[in-house]
């Protein structure tokens, strides 16, 4: 038997990475369950994840958890390289960049709230744009788009909500009080 | 204890969020208004007129005349010499796209707009 030459050594930041996907990808398992009336229309809890990876570890970890998410996600779901494999691509690196900006936002005055609420908004501008130039290319599409920002805007801000919770929950006693 | 996560800016993009979605669902739903109404008489084109200026148009045809009101934003056939008065009864029209035919009389209205990509017969 030939031993293996390339071995991979999974460090820290391989395994945290890898655990917030794990939960991230369970989310969206979730979302997938959770009927509604529009196709599009989801909450979106996966981005919770993102949203606490951000916070906490920084852009690139945020990053990776969600595209570990849409990836492993879509493969449980049976949609890898379907349609909405690449709708969801599509959203989550509109958000991701959104997010890539709102982290600068100053602290004081924003917080998660803010970042679930670009990022929702964010997602739902690529996967419009996406399905009008390739799914749906007509005009039509953008009659559904006042119904994708409400959805954008209350999931969003719940969104938000849990994250500023979790992060809480999760964090706070790590910090000396 | 919810709203304490909020931060001021939060309630800021709150807000912003709230009011560009209200503003989303007139702007794109009331869209694809028709401008322009185009009268055709044995399929030529007999008038075409704007639909802002209120007016009563009479179009003959081989049974009379068909009369057509047009009011601010829409039109309608308001009288018809056909048998079953299916252009009188298609009522208002004022979507580019929408259509009124009065067979028997072979006139027909046409609403076109801006935004009209195809028209609701032959797509």
């Amino acid at each position: 038997m030939i031993p293996s030459i390339t071995e991979l050594k999974a460090d820290a930041d391989d395994l945290r990475v890898a655990r917030l996907a794990a939960a991230a990808v369970g989310l969206s398992l979730v979302d997938a369950a959770i009927p509604l009336p529009l196709p599009g229309v989801k909450p979106g809890l996966a981005n919770i994840v993102t949203l606490l990876a951000l916070a906490r570890y920084g852009w690139k970890s945020a990053a990776w958890v969600s595209g570990l998410r849409v990836v492993a996600g879509s493969m449980l779901l049976g949609q890898f390289l379907a349609p909405s494999f690449f709708l969801s691509l599509a959203g989550a690196i509109f958000s991701l960049a959104a997010l890539a900006l709102a982290q600068y936002l100053p602290a004081r005055w924003f917080g998660m709230v803010s970042w679930s609420l670009m990022a929702s908004f964010a997602h739902i501008a690529g996967q419009v744009m996406l399905a009008r130039l390739w799914l749906a290319p007509h005009d039509g599409i953008f009659r559904l788009a006042p119904v994708f920002a409400l959805a954008a805007l209350v999931f969003g801000v719940v969104n938000g909500f849990f994250a500023c919770r979790l992060q809480q929950e999760l964090f706070s006693e790590r910090t000396p009080s | 204890m919810w709203l304490s996560f909020l931060r001021p800016g939060d309630l800021f993009l709150i807000f912003l969020a709230l009011f560009g979605t209200a503003l989303s669902f007139p702007i794109l739903w009331l869209g694809g208004a028709g401008d322009r109404l185009v009268i055709r008489q044995e399929g030529a084109i007999f008038l075409e007129v704007d639909l802002q200026t209120p007016r009563e148009i009479s179009v003959p045809g081989p049974l009379g005349e068909t009369r057509v009101v047009v009011e601010k934003g829409r039109a309608r056939v308001a009288a018809d010499p056909g048998p079953r008065q299916y252009c009188v009864r298609q009522g208002w029209l004022s979507r580019a796209g929408e259509v009124a035919i009065c067979a028997p009389n072979r006139v027909s209205l046409v609403i076109t707009g801006k935004d009209a990509p195809y028209d609701s017969l032959n797509y």
